[in-house]
């Protein structure tokens, strides 16, 4: 029955690990009222129209910038925008004064994207808005978990019971670790794979498969989640070069049709065509890279709007 | 708690009935006219309406659908969560058609409001009525009447209105409810 209230257990969106199973599927079902608002001729709900939200970046993106914005235009309200490479930071503003000085303008919400892990929860502490996470160092990105396992939701009708490989730089990657949380939460089995330099020593303590074989892992899962080889986080060698990487963990159309079923690909972006997955991979009938991208504005909606009817 | 049927068993179809007739003495054929149900209750009145109307006019083609109106409601922020939303299934134009709102109780009216913007998103209807099962009589906090009304009521706030449907709940029936 509609109507009734429903509350996330959480003010803010600072990792998968504060959600519990039921938050997630509640914002699943907003996300698919939202991605049908999306598909309408008027794709505008007024139901944000008064609240302010900053876009805070201390990283660079691109998509995750674009579909929060895109969401939170979508979802009427207004947005300020900033950029940390043009801002008083590199004066040397401290974080939480430069989160302040925003929030004196009279800003409801914070979304955050920050080099250090633990960004949002430290400031989370420290301020009254309510803050969304979108990617703190090599910790979590809470939303790109959530919209990839809203996009496997909707490739296969449920996450419960489906093989998920996570394969690439496991070592940098916060998608891989709020991915692993998110799909357990969801009963998905999780396994991890990639070159031994660049899979976490204690990994196994998640609960994940461990795999150093690229073929074993992909005949094993039903969804393969490619990721990107973070070179701007290695500040060592992990392995000799991109050439042998993509060789050895790189997916190609051959790979691909040589297994015995029809696995689903998945990359969360930005894609190194020819490293960890080629050009005719990533444009298959099996990839649902762009479909990702779609979902990603309504899932964002969703949580913006579950944390921001709270009062 | 104490319960006070309004209306029930026969009187409860004679007022569908009813209802349907004075949409026929508008609408004629319904050729360029539609029915909305807003969610989550009156979609269960529409379908009823809508099922009599086939009845009566088993030539005419009615059409029918459900409007959602929980992202265009006034009180977000202002309650204690943010409501759930149910689906809005609209698989036809309303653009330049007479639309016809239906809802269970017509309370405040703010829902109704909400409903008008929500419906503007899909094009602009020639014409909006409004029909409901249960007028609350006095209790407006905007300037809404309906056009098709089953029963008035007058009630005072602390009192609630429900609506009960042989789908959902086995009976069709109007409770009003006090607290004692």
């Amino acid at each position: 029955m509609a109507d009734q209230n429903q509350i996330l257990s959480t003010r803010h969106l600072l990792g998968i690990k504060d959600l519990n199973e039921k938050d997630i599927q509640l914002i699943f079902e907003t996300a698919d009222t939202f991605k049908d608002v999306l598909n309408r001729p008027i794709k505008k709900v007024p139901s944000l129209r008064d609240i302010t939200i900053a876009n805070i970046f201390f990283e660079n993106s691109t998509r995750t910038r674009l579909s929060f914005e895109l969401a939170q235009k979508r979802l009427s309200a207004d947005t300020i925008n900033f950029a940390a490479s043009s801002s008083s930071v590199s004066k040397g503003e401290t974080l939480i004064d430069t989160v302040n000085n925003i929030l004196a303008m009279k800003v409801d919400m914070v979304v955050m994207r920050h080099p250090y892990p633990g960004a949002g929860i430290f400031l989370s502490k420290r301020v009254k808005a309510q803050i969304v996470n979108a990617g703190d160092g090599a910790h979590e990105h809470p939303t790109q978990a959530l919209l990839d396992a809203f996009s496997i939701r909707e490739k296969y009708g449920d996450v419960a019971g489906k093989k998920v490989a996570i394969i690439g730089d496991i070592l940098h990657s916060r998608v891989a670790l709020s991915n692993i949380l998110c799909l357990q939460k969801l009963g998905a089995e999780v396994m991890v794979c990639g070159p031994t330099t660049l899979i976490p020593k204690y990994i196994k303590t998640l609960g994940v498969k461990v795999e150093f074989d690229l073929m074993k892992a992909l005949n094993w899962c039903d969804v393969a989640n490619m990721l990107r080889i973070q070179l701007e986080r290695q500040d060592i060698k992990y392995f000799p070069s991109l050439r042998e990487y993509s060789m050895l963990y790189g997916l190609n159309k051959n790979i691909l049709d040589s297994l015995d079923k029809e696995i689903t690909v998945m990359h969360p972006g930005p894609i190194n065509r020819g490293v960890e997955i080629t050009s005719d991979v990533a444009d298959s009938k099996q990839s649902i890279i762009l479909d990702q991208v779609e979902n990603g504005v309504a899932v964002r909606m969703a949580v913006l709007y579950l944390l921001a009817g709270q009062k | 708690m104490q319960n006070l049927t309004l209306l029930d068993g026969q009187k409860f179809q004679i007022t569908i009935k009813r209802l349907c007739h004075q949409l026929i003495e508008n609408h004629n054929d319904f050729s360029n006219s539609v029915i909305l149900g807003i969610q989550p209750r009156g979609i269960f009145l529409a379908e009823r309406i809508t099922a009599e109307l086939q009845q009566i006019l088993p030539n005419a083609k009615i059409l029918s659908g459900n409007l959602d109106i929980t992202f265009y409601r006034d009180d977000f922020r202002r309650r204690e969560g943010p409501l759930v939303p149910s689906s809005t299934e609209i698989d036809f134009i309303i653009e330049g058609k007479k639309v016809i709102l239906v809802d269970d109780v017509l309370w405040t009216g703010r829902t109704i409001r909400s409903a008008m913007d929500a419906m503007l998103a899909f094009g602009r209807p020639e014409k909006v009525e409004l029909l409901v099962l249960v007028d609350r009589r006095f209790a407006r906090h905007l300037p809404i009447e309906p056009d098709y009304i089953g029963i008035q009521v007058d009630t005072i706030n602390s009192q609630r209105v429900i609506v009960s449907w042989k789908e959902t709940e086995q009976e069709d029936k109007v409770v009003l409810l006090s607290e004692k």
